[in-house]
């Protein structure tokens, strides 16, 4: 394996008393499309700001290809970042905008203005935006001038923080695409922060968590989804049935507050207690207790349409459970009619705390 | 707009009320319409028209002449110096400021955090003291055997020549006087630029000086413009500086005009000065107008 271009090791920021990232270790690979995901107050936009110098580090060290960049400040540094509010100079044309970075550098007029019609090309922002005043442009064409501002000087590591989150969910996933194409097209190591996992999953090649300070998880968006590491990950990837658990007979997890026996799809060596997390998509109606390896009875307490598809609350005793389906394979049950539900083991995930 | 439906109607009504059909925003500016033109517009007409009236006289309604023009455009007159001098110290007033003004404005917009409401208050109060009252303050203060000569004199035996009734007192004068008036445009200014805006400059490779030609004094600039204006036009009709302060060691063009209409007891020349001055103030505030955008500063946008 090559040299990571990034490395982190035990970064930390302190605030006061308070500490807002707490010793983070990272590789991040070179040409990586990286995200970090935390919900708000997690850290992870200190994280962000100390990588690109805006914010000093309390502790550890940042390397970039091996050299120490914790001394470096922002303005001698060879990344970029992208802000959540765009930060586009509001007195400057679409054109100044871009060749900003490059003026600062020192760069020869027409080799700038070269260097400008090129990334409004790669940004697929017509050539004619050059001269145009920045405050005229809609959101998505704002994005497109950050992002092309950010690329002037060709930065070895583009941050971005939370740039998206402030856009609409139609134009959202757009440009969600095409920061995905963007990356390719340009192999640039992208580190991305955002506290949307759904963003994380469509443009990601490795996701870290972030929660209170601490990077919980790193992996692929495929391994954080099927094998979270504990009951924060996997609530935060979306809505999920958590059960409680506890050690029961013959290798089966036994449900505390939930009756019932779960066969599990491995039993961990020295387990004693957990939670057993089933996704809603991963959780189906069933005429008999044997047409699933585990199952459940409860009531139909209501279903919500949520577009192409569908989210049924099945109450099990005190407990909420949610089962989804798709729109075409509607469940044709009435509200308040018993119904069994049920799910094999290899559709469960046991976590530990 | 249920307003203008509900005079609509009664409209119909009652004819008499016709003069209610009115836009409400109009009616709404009645008042101050009516106080604008009894306190500004009419005064302004009989100081134009005065200044075409016959000199040292009080007629204005008689025959038009140039004849006030003639004699403060006449080489032999001396009164383009009271204009140079207003003018001169009005600008140096402004750039002392704005040297002054700066780094305070940055320190109350970005720095000094839970005490700028204080410090902000401190800078206020003299305000609610007359001006005349404190300029004399000042006088009693730099005047031989005053504060700062009786101290210099007591602690060290240094002989404090008095530095009343010069030139540079004057302009002394002005930049106490007129600081709030730069300074809280200033801060307005500073605080229009996003933090952000300059954190990405800064990310973007601008060293801090960078920061500050392309991103900091461009975005802050109609506050500064303001803080100059305001300024400037105050100190250019400032007359208690060069009087009580300068003492009258430069006639100053306010100080002209006002021995005109009171001394001299020559209106119409007095009137003609004023105009002059209004013309040139005029022309500078509209020049600079052009390049500021206040809906801007206003927030609008």
């Amino acid at each position: 394996m090559t040299e990571p271009i990034l490395r982190l090791s035990g970064l930390t920021k302190r605030f006061g008393e308070f500490t807002a990232v707490n010793e983070i270790d990272l590789d991040v690979e070179e040409g990586e499309f990286f995200t970090i995901v935390g919900p708000s107050g997690s850290g992870k936009s200190t994280l962000v700001r100390m990588l690109a110098g805006l914010e000093e580090p309390s502790g550890g060290e940042i390397a970039l290809r091996g050299r120490r960049l914790n001394e470096t400040p922002a303005n001698r540094r060879p990344t970029c970042m992208v802000f959540q509010s765009l930060a586009l100079f509001p007195h400057r044309s679409v054109g100044q905008n871009i060749e900003f970075p490059l003026k600062m550098r020192g760069v020869a007029r027409e080799e700038r203005r070269t260097r400008a019609m090129e990334l409004l090309r790669l940004l697929r922002l017509p050539e004619a935006y050059y001269g145009k005043n920045v405050t005229q442009c809609s959101g998505g064409e704002r994005q497109r001038v950050a992002l092309a501002r950010a690329f002037a000087y060709d930065p070895e590591i583009l941050f971005f923080d939370e740039p998206l989150s402030a856009i609409d969910y139609k134009l959202r996933k757009t440009l969600e695409k095409e920061l995905k194409d963007i990356h390719k097209e340009t192999g640039k190591t992208f580190m991305y922060i955002t506290h949307s996992l759904e963003e994380a999953m469509v443009m990601s090649d490795r996701i870290g968590v972030m929660r209170a300070g601490d990077l919980v998880q790193v992996g692929t968006p495929e391994e954080i989804y099927t094998r979270p590491r504990d009951k924060f990950v996997s609530e935060f990837m979306g809505e999920v049935n958590v059960i409680d658990v506890r050690r029961g007979m013959n290798g089966r997890a036994s449900g505390v507050g939930i009756p019932g026996d779960f066969l599990l799809r491995e039993m961990p060596e020295g387990f004693e207690s957990g939670h057993l997390v089933v996704r809603p998509e991963y959780l189906r109606f069933i005429d008999a207790p044997g047409e699933a390896e585990n199952h459940l009875r409860g009531r139909l307490y209501n279903e919500y349409v949520l577009g192409s598809r569908i989210q049924y609350q099945v109450r099990v005793g005190e407990r909420v459970f949610m089962v989804e389906r798709l729109r075409q394979q509607a469940f044709r049950g009435k509200l308040d009619e018993e119904v069994l539900i049920g799910w094999d083991a290899k559709d469960s995930i046991l976590v530990t705390n | 707009m249920t307003a203008i439906a509900t005079t609509g109607a009664d409209n119909r009504r009652k004819p008499r009320m016709r003069w209610l059909s009115l836009s409400s925003g109009a009616r709404y500016s009645l008042p101050v319409l009516v106080l604008l033109a009894v306190g500004f517009v009419a005064p302004l007409i009989a100081v134009i028209a005065f200044s075409f009236a016959e000199p040292r006289s009080f007629a204005v309604f008689g025959a038009p002449t140039l004849e006030n023009y003639r004699t403060i455009f006449d080489p032999a007159n001396t009164v383009y110096l009271s204009f140079l001098w207003s003018l001169f110290f009005a600008a140096l007033a402004v750039v002392i400021l704005a040297l002054l003004c700066y780094p305070v404005a940055y320190g109350l917009a970005h720095i000094f955090g839970r005490w700028a409401n204080l410090i902000t208050l401190l800078l206020v109060f003299p305000l609610f003291i007359s001006e005349n009252i404190r300029l004399f303050g000042w006088v009693l203060f730099f005047i031989k055997n005053g504060v700062l000569d009786g101290t210099m004199k007591t602690l060290f035996g240094l002989e404090v020549q008095s530095l009343l009734f010069t030139p540079p007192i004057i302009v002394f004068g002005m930049v106490y006087v007129y600081l709030p008036f730069m300074l809280f445009p200033m801060v307005l200014g500073l605080s229009m630029v996003p933090r952000d805006v300059v954190e990405a400059a800064g990310d973007l490779g601008a060293s801090r000086l960078q920061i500050f030609r392309e991103v900091e004094l461009p975005l802050a600039m109609p506050g500064f413009i303001i803080g100059g204006l305001l300024t400037f036009v105050l100190s250019v009709g400032a007359v208690a500086e060069s009087k009580v302060l300068g003492g009258q060691s430069v006639i100053v063009i306010t100080h002209d005009i006002e021995i005109a209409f009171t001394y001299a007891q020559n209106w119409p020349l007095g009137a003609a000065l004023s105009v002059l001055l209004m013309v040139v103030i005029g022309a500078l505030v509209l020049l600079v107008l052009r390049y500021l955008d206040l809906d801007r500063i206003l927030g609008r946008r």
